[in-house]
């Protein structure tokens, strides 16, 4: 009998559903070695035919999209006691990817913009969606939107990462080859080598050690595509970030922005970020320093654009949650 | 109640469910958007040069206009014109992104409805049907198409899935000999096969006189107000143009620089939903009906062909004309017309990428203008033809090109309503007492969403291409009748057995 797969999406974007696909004629190989037993986006499988299935006999749900409403949490505990494996696949599963930037709101204040704020919105009553509508006698439910974000270990234990925005296929047709064969890292791995992206970048430093004397805006400069972009002053996230998609905004000449996330020895790639900066400014006295460290804004957006929900500090404090008696 | 859920994602998840008065007939229908990620505040704050890498996250099937959409906002908040060269380039990928995103809805989604039949054993009706109908080498085709065009995608925009090559005044490379001709070759390749699948088309669905009658009955027909971008020359363009709407009777009823667009567009908000239903402001918002006086307007390829003078390439051209030769002239309102019309637009597709690769701009070394910084206040707004219609991005920032503001106006946010009437419509036509819920009845619903949204074209880009359909129905009291899987046929039968008692 061949191993039982499933793959669910929570909130996302549909990108790495796009990644799948894009193992084309790959997928073939993939269909023909496993048996898909649960793909909403793809197959007809429903969430009855997954829960009526015995505990432990799915042997992997590879799981997407970060966790957003009740109605994410309760498929991904639901998998998770299903499968033998669960592999959070792509950022938002993995750190909670760019929607996580929603923890620096709160869900308070992203309703009243999208509902009653932005300019084109007429809502003299100031309606907003409700879980529970009655119109006519006819019930109409909404699931709840969490106010935090969260990524999927928050919710079940993971065995393995894929990680990306969107995942490399070749990651993805990897791993399923390491399931098949039975040639698994230790549980917990990020299935994606433990090297920083700086490592395997094409562009090349002029020095040997990096001096930023400011930092530049995309909009600034047109950067030369054979120097390392953080040399010439862009905000490049490559010195804290995990390789395996193949460099490819440095080869479109763009920095990297941390999609893969951080290598194993890095706990919080943004207070990392903060500290491998603080080693490369060429100034040392107060004043410049404060000057560079200005030229930033939002450093915070740009250092954890895909890992806000994985950070030590997971989500903005929200004041009417603290007690101040 | 009959409850279709989860209809696969659009922005997120979709929920579709239809409610039976005591006769068993179709009381009301609603689609519910059941998810919202709060883009337009989390991005306040944010570099706004980080836009096209950010807001593109809201779609993963079709990053690139939302890529697009920011980065033209980006030109104009800086009041900067790109060179010539990265224009081209800019809508050469622009129009690749097309005809492989209509590629795969034609094939993978709306397809199998026509191909396999929309009666046909649920099984048959995906992808894998569509090959078996039209031939194992077609399928073949499909796949390498789709291929060699994201390869060349990949390596000029740096990624497929959330392109970073946009930037305010240009792009971020410029281009060699080398990519120029496989991309000459590609767009050669690209129109060939976009005649290819309208033979198809032609075979298939206009040589089926049932087919035809499904078209342009009144099932699928929704006399609404369209929308949609032109050239200076009144013809459809999906990378810059001006805004134009035209009434249900395909007068022009509006044109303007997309600076205006909050004189036209408002949005109102229903409890029941979290997304908001776009009208047009000048009409106001009168519930979910259509006719001239109902604000209610329809984005998409057939809005496309309905507001503009014709297409900008030969071909496509002849091919629109004979669009509405066949379905009676201008404006169609058969919401199934827009597979047809989405064809129309991937020949255009074609030929415009093999106009711009050709071009020898293609390949000049100046792609970017650096734009002067910002002294000031600034708003840049930016519109394309996303797949599914109009998409607009709209930017305040600080002095410091930091956000304020943003307001995002997404296509399928602009179908929302026209789907809600869509469904209620079919499935009032369809559902009705005496008649049996066979699962090809029920696909016939799914249909009139289908053609709507190719967002759910993310739903079947892969080889089993299927919509994943929980069906709930409900009796008049909204009591659970029964839970059904809908591949399965027996038990579509005990439902209409139980609601046929229900209803006695």
């Amino acid at each position: 009998m061949k191993p039982k797969v499933g793959f669910y999406w929570m909130g996302t974007c549909g990108g790495c559903e796009e990644s799948v696909v894009d193992l084309a004629e790959r997928i073939l190989d993939v269909v023909a070695a496993v048996d898909i037993i649960f793909w909403p986006v793809a197959m007809d499988f429903k969430l009855e035919d997954v829960e009526a299935m015995a505990d432990g006999s799915i042997a992997v749900a590879i799981i997407n999209g970060s966790v957003k409403t009740s109605h994410d949490e309760y498929v991904a505990k639901m998998l998770r006691k299903k499968a033998g494996l669960v592999i959070a696949y792509g950022s938002c599963a993995h750190l909670g990817g760019i929607p996580g930037l929603a923890n620096f709101h709160s869900i308070d204040a992203i309703f009243d913009r999208v509902y009653k704020e932005v300019p084109t919105v007429y809502n003299d009553k100031g309606i907003v969606p409700q879980l529970r509508t009655e119109i006519d006698g006819m019930i109409l439910e909404l699931p709840t939107i969490n106010n935090t974000v969260q990524k999927l270990d928050d919710i079940v234990s993971v065995d393995y990462y894929i990680p990306g925005c969107a995942p490399n296929p070749d990651l993805l047709m990897a791993g399923i080859q390491a399931i098949l064969s039975g040639n698994l890292p230790p549980v917990g791995s990020v299935l994606s080598p433990n090297r920083n992206m700086c490592d395997s970048c094409p562009k090349e430093r002029k020095e040997e050690k990096i001096m930023v004397k400011e930092f530049k805006r995309y909009y600034e400069i047109i950067p030369d595509e054979d120097q390392c972009l953080l040399e010439q002053g862009l905000m490049c996230l490559g010195p804290v970030t995990r390789i395996g998609c193949g460099e490819l905004c440095m080869k479109a000449n763009m920095p990297c922005r941390g999609c893969y996330g951080p290598t194993d020895q890095i706990e919080d790639m943004g207070t990392k970020y903060a500290s491998a900066l603080a080693t490369i400014w060429y100034e040392t006295n107060e004043e410049d320093i404060d000057r560079i460290v200005r030229s930033i804004p939002n450093f915070a957006s740009i250092a954890y654009m895909f890992s806000l929900p994985a950070s030590i500090m997971k989500r903005k404090r929200i004041k009417s949650e603290v007690d101040f008696k | 109640m009959i409850t279709i859920d989860p209809v696969t994602r659009l922005e997120g998840h979709g929920k579709i469910s239809i409610h039976l008065n005591e006769e068993g007939e179709v009381n009301a229908a609603y689609f519910q958007v059941p998810e919202l990620r709060g883009f337009e505040k989390f991005i306040e704050g944010m570099p706004v040069e980080e836009m096209p890498r950010v807001t593109q996250r809201i779609c993963g099937v079709c990053p690139t206009a939302h890529h697009m959409a920011a980065t033209r906002a980006l030109d104009d908040l800086w009041k900067v014109e790109p060179p010539s060269a990265a224009h081209k380039i800019r809508e050469f990928i622009y129009n690749s992104f097309l005809h492989e995103d209509h590629t795969l809805h034609f094939y993978f989604l709306g397809g199998p409805d026509f191909v396999v039949g929309p009666d046909a054993p649920k099984a048959e009706r995906n992808i894998l049907g569509v090959i078996q109908a039209a031939g194992i080498e077609a399928g073949k085709k499909v796949i390498g198409m789709r291929k060699e065009i994201r390869e060349i995608m990949t390596e000029i925009t740096g990624k497929v899935i959330h392109p970073v090559f946009g930037l305010p005044g240009g792009i971020s490379k410029a281009l060699n000999k080398d990519i120029q001709d496989r991309a000459i070759k590609a767009s050669e390749r690209a129109i060939e096969f976009a005649q290819w699948t309208i033979g198809l088309f032609d075979k298939i669905v206009l040589g089926n006189e049932e087919y035809v009658k499904l078209i342009t009955g009144d099932i699928y027909r929704n006399e609404t107000y369209y929308m949609g971008m032109v050239d200076k020359n009144d013809k459809v363009n999906f990378y810059r143009g001006d805004i134009k709407i035209v009434d249900p009777n395909g007068k022009e009823y509006a044109k303007f620089d997309v600076h205006k667009y909050t004189d036209y567009i408002a949005e109102h908000v229903e409890p029941w939903t979290y997304v908001r239903q776009t009208y047009l402001k000048p009409i106001g918002w009168k519930g979910f009906v259509d006719g001239p006086d109902s604000g209610i307007y329809r984005v998409n390829p057939l809005a496309r062909l309905n507001v503009a003078g014709g297409m900008a390439t030969p071909l496509a051209q002849k091919e629109y004309e004979r669009l509405y030769s066949t379905l009676g002239g201008k404006p169609v309102h058969a919401t199934l017309a827009w597979h047809w019309a989405r064809l129309v637009e991937l020949l255009y597709a074609g030929e415009r990428m093999l106009e711009l690769a050709s071009d020898p701009e293609f390949v000049d070394s100046n792609v970017r203008t650096l734009p002067d910084k910002l002294t000031e206040e600034s708003r840049g707004i930016g519109v394309v033809e996303a797949p599914r219609g109009t998409l607009i991005h709209d930017y305040t920032t600080d002095e410091n090109a930091v956000i304020k503001h943003a307001n995002l106006i997404v296509a399928t946010q602009q179908n929302a309503a026209p789907i809600n009437m869509g469904i209620g419509q079919a499935a009032r036509g369809l559902i009705q007492k005496g008649v049996p819920v066979t699962d090809g009845l029920l696909n016939k619903v799914e249909m009139a969403f289908r053609a709507y949204d190719p967002c759910f074209a993310c739903a079947t880009h892969t080889l089993p291409g299927q919509l994943p359909l929980n069906l709930e129905i409900y009796d008049h009291r909204d009591k659970l009748l029964q839970k059904v899987n809908m591949a399965n046929y027996d038990r579509i039968d005990t439902i209409d057995s139980r609601i046929q008692e229900e209803i006695k």
